[in-house]
């Protein structure tokens, strides 16, 4: 059998962002999966929640690592984050928003339920913004799994992702009740089949 | 320039079984296959970008209706859950809202069985007993028999002695206990002679004269699919069209102008094998103190995360004598975290209860969920648009996303449908207090599937089907489908096992018209031997 090995992944061209322009998909990502602060001068996280979220288990580094596909726009995101919270009629006119960071959680989770939603033409970029830092929490696809699990802080560990064996892999010897737990239909076949 | 007998596209059940027997029958094959070639050594228990498990699988999201499918050497095989049911006898006589046989007169399930006994035996598949069921499988028996329901133990092509109960199959078995095509068919195909070209993806097939088509590809970057990097062309008598119910019709779509007119019935009456997921929120005490189950002490169930997905499902809804849209079948599921949990919803009040602190909650009880595999009959509502400029959709990421040209609008047979299966978790679960039950939003990406079926498919009436019951293109004679898009029903169980019987059964047809083309071939109802990596 052919076999290949794990190619690199192309990792070049990782984009710059701006000091507001992190400010605004660390609050995009934490309106997602909501975290505690990481400190006493954090406006990014709107501090929602006891336990760390997405920004914590590492959304920006997912939604600039080029796998995405969607790296190269994120800057142009964060700045329309920001614009749309400014906007007039729009999430932040009533408090004079200088900014998404600026906003309540509420807010935030309004204005993205509103860019996520059906009715939303350019929902497709957002929807993707919103699967790749969901995905830092759940998944922390741009670490090796087994490696994700010996951080205390990851969303793994708090959703109660059992741990791997020493090698990496994971194994549960014990996987069952081990009895009968129901009558199976009565027109179950020799091979385990309806008719 | 590369001339062979025969050419087949794609490497899963289908692709796998038939380059198997052309090969056997003594005909050149060359397999192209889109994705790469991993095998037990090379498959991760990782979500890492680049990992298996974005290498070999793909989310295509669509117009009301995302397609999630395999991408590698082995196809849908590698990837599977490898539950392998075969299909109730009463769905051949489906007649769906077209109110005409869907199925051809031929294929009954007592026709097939033969050659559900052929798969069976290669692969191998077997029944299980009730000590190989996973907490997450006895749990939806015992819930199911305290509400008066029988359950069964799903037959599977999984070796539970070799099977760690990890639930990384999504990303591929790396102990072989899983039995995909790299175990059986495709190692067979090749000690017949028959070559496999990983990243390979044919973009369209063009006809050359009579009885010679020319099959063109292009090569794929091992990293960024969205790249291409080389392209070619083989020459064949025959064409085995086999890339998922996902892909072979777009491709063919895009040979129109090579091939001439194709059946109307090419990149129409998608199926997505009825299929919609629940989620339940298991309460431990509940479960504890009525079913009296008992993982250790403390705690009856939290084991979310240990099997080897769907292993019981409740049957007692597939009634031969009930009305059609109204039979359908429940599996415990499971699904990795990622794509596996965001489409999951808390139901909160204002909608949108897939993110947000609600979902952060909901979320920290992963441990207890339980997922809830509907399959009902659908009404076969998908329709494939104009291709795109290659493959079978745009790649977004490198790996994984793209945004296919698949529309779907469930008609009220499939959502009454959907609504009726709901209810029949919720009677099982919610009314005895065992948990919450709350659906994947459709919100997102519409609804979704894992077992794409019909966009091409088998059928005796050429108005509604592409294929005759040999599975030859209608019109274009050496052109045969063999994969999930010729299957042309939603089947209220796992298509697997039925794609393969499917093929194994179109097996002789193709031999046949190779013979008929002038190549020395002949059937011989050969079956691979095993094969460990």
């Amino acid at each position: 059998m052919g076999r290949s090995s794990v190619p690199d992944m192309a990792t070049e061209d990782l984009p710059t962002l701006t000091v507001q322009q992190t400010r605004a998909l660390e609050a995009f990502a934490d309106t997602i999966i909501p975290g505690c602060k990481r400190g006493a001068d954090d406006d990014a996280v709107a501090g929602v929640s006891a336990t760390p979220g997405a920004v914590h288990a590492g959304a920006l580094d997912v939604l600039r690592h080029p796998a995405t596909g969607i790296s190269d726009g994120i800057a142009e995101m964060a700045d329309t984050l920001d614009t749309l919270a400014r906007a007039p009629g729009g999430a932040g006119e009533a408090d004079q928003a200088r900014s998404f960071a600026d906003l309540p959680y509420e807010r935030r989770r309004a204005l993205v339920a509103e860019l996520t939603s059906r009715a939303n033409p350019e929902r497709d970029f957002w929807f993707l913004l919103a699967l790749f830092a969901y995905m830092a929490y759940d998944s922390s696809p741009h670490r090796p799994t087994a490696e994700v699990m010996r951080d205390a802080g990851t969303g793994l560990r708090a959703m109660g992702f059992g741990r791997p064996d020493d090698d990496g892999l994971w194994r549960f010897p014990v996987a069952s009740y081990a009895r009968e737990l129901a009558a199976v239909h009565p027109q179950t076949d020799e091979n385990g089949n309806l008719p | 320039m590369t001339t062979v007998d025969a050419v087949v596209i794609g490497s899963g059940f289908g692709g796998s079984i038939s380059a198997f027997h052309l090969a056997e029958a003594g005909a050149s094959v060359m397999v192209l296959e889109r994705g790469p070639e991993l095998g037990a050594q090379d498959f991760q228990h990782s979500f890492e970008f680049g990992s298996s498990s974005t290498r070999i699988f793909d989310f295509t999201a669509g117009d009301g209706m995302s397609v999630l499918a395999a991408n590698c050497v082995g196809g849908g095989s590698v990837v599977y859950f490898a539950a392998m049911p075969r299909v109730p006898g009463f769905i051949f006589d489906r007649r769906g809202s077209l109110n005409r046989r869907l199925w051809p007169e031929a294929i009954t399930r007592e026709s097939l069985d033969p050659w559900y006994d052929r798969v069976a035996r290669a692969l191998p598949v077997r029944r299980h007993d009730w000590d190989e069921v996973s907490y997450a499988g006895g749990l939806w028996a015992a819930m199911c028999d305290h509400a008066g329901h029988t359950a069964n133990p799903l037959p599977s092509a999984v070796d539970t002695d070799l099977c760690t109960n990890c639930n990384w199959m999504m990303a591929g078995c790396t102990q072989d206990a899983k039995r995909s095509m790299l175990l059986n068919y495709l190692p067979g195909a090749r000690k017949a002679g028959a070559t496999v070209r990983p990243l390979h993806e044919v973009q369209r097939i063009e006809r050359l004269d009579d009885d010679r088509y020319r099959v063109h590809y292009e090569e794929i970057h091992p990293v960024d699919y969205r790249e291409s990097v080389g392209s070619g062309h083989v020459d064949c008598r025959v064409v085995v069209v086999a890339a998922g119910a996902g892909a072979t019709p777009v491709l063919l779509q895009r040979s129109a102008d090579g091939l001439g007119e194709l059946p109307h019935a090419v990149g129409r009456y998608f199926s997505g094998n009825g299929e919609r997921i629940n989620v339940a929120v298991i309460d431990d005490d509940a479960v504890g103190s009525t079913l009296g189950l008992r993982r250790r002490p403390g705690l009856a169930y939290g084991a979310n995360q240990i099997g080897r997905g769907p292993v019981v499902s409740a049957w007692d809804n597939l009634d031969p004598a009930a009305a059609e849209f109204e039979r359908f079948a429940v599996e415990q599921l499971y699904f990795p975290p990622g794509l596996g949990t965001v489409l999951a919803d808390t139901g909160e009040a204002g909608g949108q209860g897939w993110f947000g602190l609600g979902k952060k909650e909901m979320l920290s009880e992963w441990a207890s969920w339980l997922l809830l595999f509907e399959l009902i009959e659908d009404d076969n509502e998908g329709v494939f648009g104009a291709p795109p400029e290659r493959g079978n959709a745009e790649r977004l990421s490198q790996q994984l996303l793209g945004r296919g040209t698949l529309t779907y609008r469930p008609r009220a047979s499939t959502r009454e449908a959907w609504a009726r299966a709901d209810a029949f978790v919720r009677e099982v679960i919610t009314e005895p207090g065992f948990g919450t039950v709350t659906p994947w939003t459709n919100d997102l990406v519409g609804a979704y599937t894992v077992h794409p079926l019909a966009s091409c498919r088998i059928g005796d009436d050429p108005a509604i089907s592409a294929l005759d019951d040999t599975h030859e293109l209608r019109g274009h004679p050496g052109i045969f489908v063999v994969d999930g898009s010729a299957v042309p029903t939603a089947l209220t169980v796992n298509p697997s096992n039925t794609i393969a019987a499917l093929a194994e059964r179109a097996a002789p047809h193709i031999v046949e018209r190779l013979r008929s083309r002038g190549v020395d071939a002949r059937y011989r109802g050969t079956l691979p031997t095993e094969e460990r990596a």
